[in-house]
């Protein structure tokens, strides 16, 4: 079959998977006072819409901050400003002013649904078409396959057609300036990565990468001379972009400070809730949160970020080529995750191991549907099983290492052995999660048992991504980018 | 090693397709439900609840039985599962009920019974009625006839809407299989004709009908349940008219007291209010051409498709003139019948979609056919929130369709010619027309029907444009040279 018929053939399953994912519940469907996610969008077009820029991330009367305060950078509250615009054309109740607190309805929800869809389209998808396009080896029907793979990928189809977020746009435009990148257009790929950054801080994860990799680009080039106008030329691009995002704040130093203060609320403590990283599932052995002070928690936090991040930014420096950029891309998200303060469980975007947070959301059928699917459709269409001797699992290093202790292991069929364990351990805490109730003296066992078994599963990514970034010689396939 | 041997490539594409299209059912279970959904439910509470002697007079609930007994059975069998999901959809009085347990349960059963209709597709290469009628499809070209007329018998009895093509079984079994032999070239040999096979087949087919109708000739129900399975009280065309030559008809009668009006030839007082184009189901009465009676379109009927069954008789071709008799029937069929619904083309589209791969000419047919016929279908769903999907799977369809045959037909040139190509490109136009712009406007509050006429008359063009290229490729084409000999 031509190309073009089997890339709109992904483009139409994935834009109808995410439709029907739309049609189920979404977080805090019907449960006032709060209600959820859906509703902090929704209000967050409420206040744009009517009050003035310099009052959106204050607390004033008209604004209460408890509510659902705009914890995201400007551009998030421009497009919000889009959205209620077009919510005002529909129907003007849907953003009245306090009126419409909670407001819940069927053409609402498929107002706010379609908005997700809209910007899906537009930036998302067109970003990984290119992305596959250009940047996959292998024959064209490997192209497609791994563009139904990223097209099909159940947690961001979840968190944003089911939960109800739009990291589709954040996560394009960082596709987008790593298009830019990888097709030489530094930039262009530095203005897309910045309004990303603008879009969600979250983003910020990925910022040392991009920021290595061009310096690194750029010393390469001669920083007297070539090298040094390039990099001028980024760092220009970068403020001014930062600039006009930042426009209308930028009139009092008192409007930016507060913007921050939101964006980075060092006062809500080391992790909330139940995240699969290192903070919370220590947090079950040593009580930290307690034991140590906020001062303490923030330096700790800050130097094993630090410690994790350093030697795979060092490297893509030294070696600024798009195959180190990916990995120390995928590192440097890892390592923030793992080991940052105030992380929030979407911030890993694995379907598997949000169980608890899609359950209360009603969400349980997409959730097992599109991860079945998901995994189903990998294992078919990129033999991920079949491929895995040892040579392309890079496990040479690890050979090496276990020459010594070991030598009658066999590796790849440990490594077969232990993706089908993984399965099956995720699988059977799904299934007890949902029907079995916990024992009365550890209510909350089983989102603990989901978290530190993908915080181990993390942990174990992180070292062997570390490993082959800072060991392996380049090879001629390049890896698919998780993140 | 972990993992078994790989599978053949071509069955591995087959289960992965499958599996998709089960996930995406599954997906889309809080999707709209029509009014069927009512209609089913209701099917399991009365048979449940009810003795069978009640079946077919139950007339609680508007929808009432009209299926034959063997469908009965199928809810009947379905409802004691149903017990489980949530006993309160099988009261009957609850009209209209429907938790989240009952809308759960009854796609469950969809995807379940789809599972049948894999079986029979995967058969016949190397939804649950359409697989039975595959699957007995399949049983005739494996040449296993006595399974095929069984299949077929069982079909029949499960929903009568199959008698539209069962003149197309009885000519060719008749033919091919009672008969054992054929000349040289392919004519009749009346010497050979068995009267074993005729007694058998005759034995299976009046079993079955007797095993589905047994209990209610014995309740002396019989004229009862033939008035609920043929309700002539509907009238010619449903609420929604389905694309067929008596849409063009109402089309034309009602241009021509237009006209009439207009050149002052008619007096308008005379004329019956304009509500053929409201939703009602009732009978009608055109106001310039004459009016059509059931008994008119049977007769229509039989005349469209008796020189497909003369043809099959005199030359049949095997499994390929078989089917293409087959598609002739359910299309005159639908072209001609009284009341006809049009999901009744997907009889037509299926056994053509068999066809359409083993030649470029029916490839370019079922083209036309099956995506006007899916468009035709799209006023079926008409929320909002199903707006997208149903773009989404049409697109799907047609690119992945056009992709695949003409990939099988690479070389020979096009498989469509410009015509077809434009008539298929206006349905962008069309679609954005009635679905966008027109509600826009103010004739929707006084013409509300106008979209649905239009989409209807469009589709009908195409529809009878398919029918006529197949009977010209039924009529001319040439005979195998193979001998058909049956076992």
């Amino acid at each position: 079959m031509e190309n073009w018929s089997l890339f709109s053939l992904c483009v139409l399953l994935g834009l109808t998977s995410r439709w029907a994912v739309s049609f189920h519940s979404y977080s805090g469907a019907g449960k006032p006072p709060m209600f959820g996610d859906y509703e902090a969008q929704r209000h967050w077009q409420e206040v744009t819409y009517n009050l003035p820029v310099h009052e959106w991330y204050f607390n004033t009367t008209n604004n209460d901050l408890n509510y659902w305060g705009l914890d995201y950078p400007p551009l998030t509250a421009y497009h919000s400003l889009v959205c209620a615009y077009v919510a005002k054309l529909l129907n003007p109740e849907w953003v009245e002013l306090h009126a419409s607190r909670g407001y819940e309805s069927h053409s609402h929800k498929l107002f706010m649904r379609a908005t997700v869809l809209f910007t899906d389209i537009l930036i998302y998808i067109p970003a990984v078409l290119l992305y596959c396009f250009y940047f996959c080896d292998g024959s064209s029907k490997q192209k497609v396959a791994t563009a139904l793979c990223i097209l099909l990928y159940p947690g961001l189809i979840l968190i944003d057609y089911g939960h109800f977020q739009y990291n589709s746009v954040s996560l394009g435009l960082a596709l987008w300036g790593i298009l830019g990148l990888g097709l030489g257009w530094d930039l262009f790929g530095s203005l897309a990565f910045t309004l990303a950054l603008n879009y969600k801080q979250m983003e910020l994860y990925h910022s040392l990468p991009f920021f290595c990799y061009l310096l690194g680009k750029c010393i390469k080039q001669g920083l007297i001379g070539r090298g040094f106008f390039q990099l001028a030329k980024i760092s220009l691009t970068v403020l001014v972009t930062f600039a006009l995002c930042w426009m209308p704040f930028l009139s009092d130093p008192k409007q930016p400070l507060q913007v921050l203060h939101r964006l980075f609320p060092f006062g809500r403590g080391l992790f909330e809730d139940k995240v699969a990283n290192t903070w919370c599932s220590l947090n079950v052995l040593i009580k930290i949160k307690t034991l140590l002070s906020r001062e303490t928690q923030l330096f700790l936090s800050f130097a094993l970020t630090l410690l994790f991040i350093l030697p795979s930014s060092l490297k893509l420096l030294s070696k600024p080529n798009l195959w180190q950029f990916k990995l120390a891309l995928v590192n440097s998200s890892l390592a923030f995750f793992l080991f940052s303060f105030q992380v929030h469980e979407k911030s890993i975007l694995l379907a598997a191991f949000m169980l608890p947070l899609l359950v209360k959301d009603g969400l349980l059928l997409p959730y097992v549907v599109t991860s079945l699917a998901f995994l189903f459709l990998s294992l078919y269409l990129l033999s991920a099983l079949e491929r895995s001797t040892e040579e392309e699992l890079r496990l040479g290093l690890y050979r090496k290492l276990t020459r010594h202790w070991l030598p009658k292991l066999n590796l790849s069929r440990i490594i077969k052995w232990k993706f089908w364990f993984s399965l099956v351990a995720m699988a059977a805490l799904s299934f007890t999660s949902v029907w079995l109730e916990p024992p009365a003296k550890f209510p909350d066992l089983f989102p603990v048992l989901v978290s530190i078994l993908s915080f181990l599963h993390f942990l174990g990514f992180i070292i062997y991504f570390n490993l082959v970034q800072l060991m392996e010689p380049q090879r001629k396939k390049s890896q698919k980018k998780t993140n | 090693t972990v993992m078994a041997a790989p599978m053949t490539n071509d069955q591995s594409w087959f289960y992965a397709l499958a599996l998709g299209v089960s996930f995406l059912k599954c997906l889309l279970i809080n999707a709209y439900h029509s009014t069927d959904f009512e209609v089913h439910r209701n099917w399991l509470a009365l048979t449940h609840s009810l003795p069978v002697s009640q079946w077919y007079y139950e007339a609680t609930s508007e929808w009432t039985l009209d299926y034959p007994p063997l469908f009965a059975w199928f809810e009947y069998g379905l409802s004691h599962i149903a017990c489980f999901f949530d006993k309160e959809m099988l009261v009957v009085p609850n009209l209209n009920y429907a938790s989240p347990a009952t809308v759960l349960f009854q796609r469950l059963s969809v995807i379940v019974a789809d599972v049948v209709f894999f079986y029979a597709v995967k058969e016949y290469y190397n939804g649950f009625l359409f697989g039975v009628l595959l699957l007995s499809i399949a049983r005739h070209c494996q040449n296993r006839h006595f399974e095929g007329a069984f299949l077929f018998s069982v079909l029949l009895n499960l929903k009568h809407i199959y008698l539209y093509i069962a003149p197309a079984y009885g000519i060719y079994l008749l033919r091919c299989f009672c008969f054992t032999q054929s000349n040289a070239d392919g004519s009749l040999q009346w010497r050979s004709f068995s009267v074993v096979r005729l007694v058998i087949l005759g034995t299976i087919v009046l079993s079955t009908f007797a095993v589905s109708f047994g209990p209610f000739i014995a309740l002396g129900q019989l004229p009862q349940v033939l008035s609920r399975l043929f309700p002539f009280k509907r009238g010619l065309c449903h609420a929604y008219w389905a694309p067929n030559i008596w849409a063009l008809y109402n089309i034309a009668d009602k241009a021509f007291s237009i006209l009439g009006v207009k050149f002052r030839l008619l007096d308008i007082n005379k004329l019956p209010k304009a509500s053929m184009t409201g939703g009602l189901v009732q009978e009608f009465q055109h106001s310039v051409l004459p009016s059509v009676s059931p008994l008119a379109t049977l007769v229509c009927t039989l005349l469209s498709i008796l020189p497909a069954l003369f043809k099959i008789w005199h030359r049949p071709n095997g499994a390929r003139g078989f089917l293409r008799c087959l598609v002739i029937c359910a299309l005159g069929s639908f072209m001609f019948g009284w009341h006809v619904h049009e999901k009744a083309i997907m009889m037509a589209i299926l056994p053509l979609s068999l066809l359409a791969v083993d030649s470029r000419k029916d490839a370019g047919i079922f083209l036309m056919l099956s995506v006007t016929s899916h468009y035709s279908l799209f006023p079926l769903l008409f929320t909002t929130q199903e707006l997208p999907i149903k773009i989404f799977l049409m697109l799907l369809f047609t690119i992945f369709s056009l992709a695949s045959l003409k990939t099988l037909f690479r070389k020979g040139g096009a498989l469509l010619n410009p015509l077809e190509v434009t008539y298929l490109l206006g349905l962008i136009p069309l679609e954005l027309i009635c679905e966008f712009v027109y509600p826009l406007t103010v004739w929707q509050k006084t013409f509300p029907f106008l979209p649905l006429m239009l989409t209807s008359v469009y589709c009908a063009l195409g529809v009878t444009y398919a029918f006529i290229r197949l009977y010209i490729s039924l009529l001319t084409c040439s005979d195998t040279t193979k001998k058909t000999k049956m076992q």
